[in-house]
């Protein structure tokens, strides 16, 4: 393979990573832009959607389709659960009391899931995906999964943007994460705005959960890298605003490839939090981020 | 129509209101005046409750409303206009006005109610498809008050409508305040520019820090010596 066939190809398995990183980013700015608030048990809800598609599928033989959709409605029950149970009670504590339980609760998940599961590593039955792997553009390849990857990534981000824009729920969201007082005087009910955006953005970190379970071994401590780079990711992309999530997750998937191919695999993970540093150094607001200020 | 009764209301260990009682009837424009700080905001955000009181009633067409959820109160029908217009500011002007009608799924007659703003503020319809952020102050306060009549409200709660604005802006809003007030809907307005508010009120309540010293027919209180020491600048 000559040079570009190289680059090619490493940036489509860059995007195939940036997928699950922009899905698991939307869950993160969302919640942000609604409550102020880094949902840290965020990367944990992706590792009980790869577990609940995991016993769907190897234990109840579920086909893959049916299995996917039921641990994104598992999931978005489980933060809907989490929103109710740890932070609805703070809704009028110090943003910092938040902030530490949510990373209590993602222990709690991770350290309940070690109990319940055991912390031995799980691969999803081979088969659950017919296998196959295309190549084009001399020796570029990619699978049948990357597709999947793609779509699915798509088709979410785009359903996504449609929900927020056009319909009454979404423009309700829309409404409390502007504004939240201004918002209830509208009659929109926030603590149930709140509760949707909690189940929305963890319906995307299970769907995340499904397909990263397709390729790799998942265990209860899976959440946690992603989860942090999922934050990174929407803090590139301007935290709080959903375009900049997707965008964001995109791109760290594609520097974290480029940068393993340019012979730093070792640094890859540094590297998501150079880019951490230097935006916030940088451009806090985000690539994305408007920094207007607001008439008065 | 709406009747507070000892009203207390605390910002933590802070009392902001200290027994607050009054009344608005049905059909007339009531204002608040008073001082920073002297509980006005307080009490319009208890009555929508966006805030919780201690203790008290508030009484509204005969319901006790006084531990209701925003939500129920504004379908209900009492529409608030918060200080300082906290318009969506990314958000274009119509998809505002749509969003004062939230809670209503009468389509029909939201369209009715968005034209008729239309007409009461010609300048919101020219500029129906740009983005709240970008109107001027006084724009911002028509969109404000638009946003607030798209609930179709039977009481209205303005908060400060005069506030930042030039003196010609100022005349023009309570214009329409009134020309509001004489379709059919209640006001209970407050207002720090107390000259402007005690000419289009029938009715005035004076606060000083979270109590009713005064109140009267607005006529009279703006005739009070001591009123027109305090707030009228002589």
């Amino acid at each position: 393979m000559g040079f570009f066939q190289m680059l090619v190809q490493q940036l489509l398995n860059g995007l195939s990573q940036g997928a699950i990183y922009a899905l698991i980013a939307l869950g993160y700015t969302m919640v942000y832009g609604i409550m102020r608030l880094i949902n840290f048990a965020h990367g944990d809800v992706y590792m009980v959607g790869a577990f609940c598609g995991f016993f769907l599928t190897a234990d109840l033989h579920w086909p893959f389709p049916a299995a996917l959709v039921a641990s994104m409605l598992l999931t978005s029950l489980l933060g809907m659960i989490i929103e109710r149970a740890a932070y609805r009670p703070l809704w009028n504590a110090p943003r910092l009391t938040m902030l530490i339980t949510a990373i209590g609760v993602s222990l709690f998940l991770e350290n309940l899931f070690i109990v319940l599961v055991s912390p031995d590593p799980r691969t999803y039955p081979a088969g659950v995906l017919p296998q196959h792997t295309f190549q084009f553009f001399g020796g570029v390849r990619f699978t049948l999964n990357d597709v999947l990857f793609w779509g699915v990534t798509a088709v979410l981000t785009f359903g996504l943007q449609f929900f927020v824009q056009n319909t009454r729920s979404g423009q309700a969201m829309r409404a409390v994460s502007f504004d939240s007082d201004a918002a209830s005087l509208m009659g929109i009910d926030v603590g149930q705005t709140v509760s949707l955006t909690f189940a929305v953005g963890s319906f995307l970190a299970g769907a995340a959960g499904v397909l990263i379970g397709t390729v790799y071994q998942i265990d209860p401590l899976m959440g946690i890298m992603p989860g942090l780079k999922a934050f990174v990711a929407a803090v590139l992309g301007g935290i709080g605003i959903i375009p900049g999530a997707v965008v964001g997750g995109l791109i760290l998937g594609e520097v974290e490839s480029l940068v393993s191919w340019a012979g730093f695999s070792n640094y890859r993970d540094a590297v998501a939090f150079i880019i951490l540093i230097l935006i916030l150094l940088v451009r806090p607001s985000g690539l994305f981020g408007s920094t207007a200020k607001e008439k008065v | 129509m709406l009747t507070i009764d000892k009203l207390e209301v605390s910002y933590g260990a802070i009392r902001a209101l200290h027994g607050i009682s009054l009344e608005v009837p049905d059909g007339s424009i009531v204002c608040l005046i008073g001082a920073n700080g002297a509980g006005k905001s307080t009490t319009l955000k208890t009555i929508s409750g966006l805030l919780r009181p201690r203790a008290g009633s508030i009484r509204y067409q005969g319901d006790e409303i006084t531990h209701w959820a925003p939500k129920r109160i504004v379908a209900a029908g009492i529409s608030h206009v918060p200080e300082g217009r906290r318009i969506f500011a990314d958000q274009t002007v119509e998809e505002n006005l749509r969003l004062g009608a939230y809670s209503r799924r009468d389509r029909a007659e939201v369209a009715k109610d968005l034209e008729f703003v239309y007409e009461l503020f010609p300048r919101l319809r020219e500029r129906r498809k740009q983005l709240g952020g970008t109107l001027s102050g006084g724009e911002q306060q028509m969109l404000a008050i638009g946003r607030g009549l798209m609930a179709r409200p039977k009481l209205l709660l303005l908060d400060e409508p005069s506030m930042g604005l030039s003196p010609l802006l100022v005349r023009e809003i309570f214009s329409i305040i009134q020309t509001i007030n004489r379709q059919g809907t209640t006001i209970l307005l407050v207002e720090q520019n107390a000259y402007m508010a005690l000419g289009v009120a029938s009715f005035a309540y004076v606060l000083e820090t979270g109590r009713v010293a005064l109140q009267g027919p607005a006529k009279e209180l703006a005739s009070s010596s001591e009123v027109r020491r305090a707030y009228l600048g002589g």
